[in-house]
């Protein structure tokens, strides 16, 4: 099959998965019982009867619940998400003011857990009896098991309560001198410990895969005829067994994006994050169904199109993928 | 001599300035205050948005007719003076001179009156202003409320976050007020505070409004409110200095933990007039026990109010013994508070027939609760009411709107709430108990389906009089009556507490608590 044949297969179940995503989540938030009527009202302190109902007739919430369904499925077909009840605010406004920092979250963990992952699994793999073998198996186990809003509140305790080095929470200083670089240094410095958090898990994942991996590839042939040619020990390491290693740590990353995308929600809580988890969970205590709708219709937008290039990059870095 | 004189002069004049150096400390200009609040707003405009979330920084950008101090008084602040007829049909208002909107335009009667009929239609409290029927502008600085009856809560209606003056020349266009795009951005306020920048999720921003009516103030050139839902982060960021100020702080733990801290003031000095009160509702039209009134009292009798506020509460807040919040005027604690008795209250089961059966049971009830923090209290019932042979369920909800869809439709025995008094008892506390409030599908209306013809006529009363020793005997039967037939049995006020950094100066103390303007506040 050629590539492009491959991507039309795969947009295709992409669309279907969407429509699916759509219907079973409007189905389950209108069937979880009480509605943005009542959590408004609780918002207020009380409101009062003809409140209550003006709401509800404003919404269509008084209407059957087909009804609702036909009318949110036949507007997102026009790619509009709605009007946000509890916000008063287009979903696409709000899901894009919060979309750069999630999305900086997710790939900045991403990229730390993958590289220093990698890194140590390699370190690992050289010597697989070793202690620093030893030292990573230990780290990984424990960054594994940890739930990571109990390690954000580790951190949290040890970095901003015991050491105050950062800050205790959000994604910025609300008042800020100074210009596009003072403020991405500040950017970071509110970004390093959800980072960290949220890395952990995956930098676990990813070392271990390396180094099983590693240590595959260092058993095979061609490793053994690239030594027996003479070739330099870093060179038979960096050039030939990490490059083919490579591919099950790209599946993976690739795969588990979606996990990432739900652990973010637990980490944007836990730090304050103003990113689409604090948004979800919010909308989801309000019973926002546009919001929510929205945000699912969103992420899982966002994670079919990785899953795609997931592939495409799997076939381009190992030939054997691109020739069956 | 004549250097001993000076001498003695100079030591004098020394002694008196270092005594009363701490005393009177002139209030400073200028500084940035970093306080916190718990939830993002949907919008900053209160008079189409209750609830304390809007509240705080919507009093800081709107200014109000008057404002409230701790002791319950009102003081000017748009309004110079008003005065309330003999009749108590209508109430004259005189607005102070030369004040204005933050883009310049002057404040007028016209804004006044249009302030007035946009929070009638469109506020969830519509006993607010419903006995208002015209609002008359005999000129630019008088308007002249007209009045179906006496409206004892109307002076408290017109201060902090419950009446906004905002201005019809932006939200007269026509536009439906509660959508309106000026409630986020762009506002165009009266108070001493204008709009910088509101992010959802993160801060609102305010500056000192340059041509505030009241002169010399604010204090402060800005305000930063960061919002901030978690309570453990906003105890950490006090402690670490990262925030300033913070209201409405309740959870006991925390308050404990702050107050132990030397850079803090803890104060619960205020809120009187949000005046929450927490209680055990019985839903009196149950098909369970729970609807005989002498298995309620035998409930109360049961309950250790005294576990609850110390154990649970770790002292933080004291007893409410009825629906009216302890720092109302109108609380009556004369009242029965039913007293720990586990004997009287078996007794009492045991001659109203509800035999103990072999298990040591008698019947079943459930108990429900609507938030995490609830969750403990709505535990306590469950060992505590098995020692009177009730078999407690606890019934947890996923979250509020499912709690409220519950209990807002009657499909409960018991249940742990909590309900703000909103100022006067007309406008928070009536809506509790009047018999045509009975409404489906609509939270902390009549829940507990509970209907007194006596009731309904004191509280009617009550509402129609301006006359306070009246009204505060007509309250006294009222609570009498409510803690005898028990449609609810009253516990604790929620312990809310105002934690500033001892650097800030006249931390709001207002009945109000932080909801409430912050124009005195100031630096150290």
């Amino acid at each position: 099959m050629g590539l492009g044949q491959i991507l039309a297969k795969r947009v295709g179940y992409g669309l279907v998965l969407l429509i699916a995503v759509l219907i079973l989540n409007f189905t389950l938030i209108t069937v979880a019982p009480g509605d943005v009527a009542d959590s408004i009202a609780g918002d207020m302190g009380g409101a009062d009867a003809t409140v209550m109902a003006e709401i509800r007739e404003r919404y269509g919430l008084d209407k059957p619940f087909l009804l609702q369904l036909w009318a949110y499925v036949s507007k997102v077909a026009f790619l509009d998400l709605g009007y946000s009840y509890f916000y008063n605010t287009p979903v696409t406004t709000l899901i894009l003011e919060k979309l750069p920092a999630t999305l900086l979250l997710v790939f900045s963990s991403q990229i730390l857990a993958i590289t220093v992952g990698t890194l140590l699994g390699v370190m690992a793999a050289r010597k697989p009896n070793g202690f620093v073998s030893m030292c990573v198996t230990f780290l990984s186990l424990f960054g594994f098991a940890a739930p990571v809003f109990w390690s954000g509140i580790l951190l949290i305790i040890a970095f901003v309560s015991i050491f105050p080095i950062f800050p205790v929470g959000g994604m910025s200083s609300a008042i800020m001198e100074g210009g596009f670089f003072a403020r991405a240094v500040d950017i970071a410095y509110h970004l390093f410990l959800p980072m960290v958090t949220l890395a952990s898990i995956y930098l676990a994942l990813y070392s271990r895969l390396t180094r099983a991996s590693m240590l595959e590839v260092l058993g095979s042939d061609y490793v053994r005829t690239a030594r027996a040619k003479g070739l330099a020990e870093n060179k038979v390491f960096y050039k030939h067994a990490l490059k083919n290693s490579l591919g099950p740590l790209v599946t993976v990353a690739g795969l588990q994006f979606s996990a990432v995308m739900s652990g973010a929600v637990v980490v944007e809580a836990v730090f304050n994050w103003p990113g689409l988890g604090t948004l979800a969970l919010q909308s989801i205590l309000a019973r926002d169904t546009p919001t929510i709708m929205g945000i699912l219709f969103f992420s899982s937008f966002v994670v079919i199109i990785v899953n795609i290039v997931t592939d495409i990059v799997l076939r381009l870095i190992d030939p054997r993928i691109r020739s069956s | 001599m004549q250097r001993l004189i000076k001498t003695f002069v100079a030591t004098a004049t020394a002694a008196a300035l270092l005594a009363s150096a701490p005393m009177a400390q002139e209030p400073k200009r200028g500084g940035t205050l970093t306080m916190a609040i718990q939830q993002t707003p949907r919008h900053l405009n209160p008079a189409v948005q209750s609830g304390t979330a809007t509240g705080q920084p919507g009093t800081q950008l709107f200014a109000s007719l008057l404002r409230y101090d701790e002791g319950w008084d009102p003081q000017p602040y748009l309004a110079e003076s008003w005065e309330v007829a003999e009749d108590g049909l209508s109430v004259t208002i005189n607005l102070v001179q030369g004040a204005t909107f933050h883009d310049g335009v002057p404040i007028t009667s016209e804004d006044v009156a249009f302030s007035i009929e946009t929070v009638k239609a469109n506020h969830p409290f519509k006993s607010m202003f419903e006995p208002v029927i015209a609002v008359e502008t005999p000129d630019e600085n008088t308007a002249i409320l007209k009045l179906s009856k006496p409206h004892p809560a109307l002076l408290l209606a017109m201060s902090s976050q419950l009446l906004s003056i905002i201005p019809k020349h932006i939200y007269g266009d026509g536009q439906d007020p509660k959508s309106h795009p000026a409630n986020s951005e762009n506002v165009v306020g009266s108070g001493p505070f204008k709009l910088v920048e509101f992010v959802r999720d993160q801060h609102v921003i305010l500056e000192r409004y340059e041509g505030y009516f009241e002169k010399g103030l604010p204090y402060l050139d800005r305000i930063v409110m960061r919002i901030i839902p978690d309570a453990s982060t906003r105890t950490i960021a006090l402690e670490s200095g990262e925030l300033m100020l913070s209201g409405f702080e309740e959870n006991p733990r925390n308050l404990v933990r702050l107050k132990k801290n030397e850079d803090l003031n803890v104060s619960d000095v205020g809120y009187a007039a949000i005046g929450p009160v927490n209680w055990l509702a019985f839903n009196t039209q149950a098909e369970s026990e729970v609807s005989d009134p002498i298995v309620r009292k035998a409930i109360a009798h049961a309950v250790d109010r005294e576990f609850i506020l110390n154990a649970l509460m770790l002292g933080t807040a004291g007893p409410a013994l009825t629906g009216i919040h302890p720092g109302s005027p109108f609380y009556d604690a004369s009242v029965e508070p039913y007293d720990l008795d586990l004997d009287k209250a078996n007794k009492m089961l045991d001659d109203a027939g509800y035999a103990m059966g072999a298990d040591g049971t008698r019947f079943g009830l459930t108990v429900d609760y609507g938030w995490p923090t609830m969750k403990p209290f709505a535990e306590y019932m469950k060992p505590q009411l098995k020692k009177i042979g009730i078999d407690v369920t606890v019934r947890s909800s996923a979250d509020f709107p499912t709690w409220a869809k519950r209990i807002s439709n009657w499909e409960f025995d018991m249940t742990m709430d909590n309900v703000f008094n909103w100022g006067d008892p007309v406008i928070g506390v009536h809506r509790t108990y009047s018999s045509d409030n009975i409404k489906a599908g609509v939270i902390w209306s009549n829940t507990q389906q509970y209907a007194n013809a006596r009731v309904d006529e004191l509280m009617a009363e009550a509402g129609s009089t301006n006359d306070p020793e009246k009204r505060k005997a007509l309250y006294a039967e009222f609570q009498k009556i409510i803690a005898d037939e028990l449609p609810l049995y009253p516990l604790w006020p929620s312990p809310y507490h105002t934690v500033s950094n001892k650097s800030v100066g006249n931390a709001p103390d207002s009945v109000w608590g932080t909801s409430s303007p912050l124009d005195k506040v100031y630096l150290k």
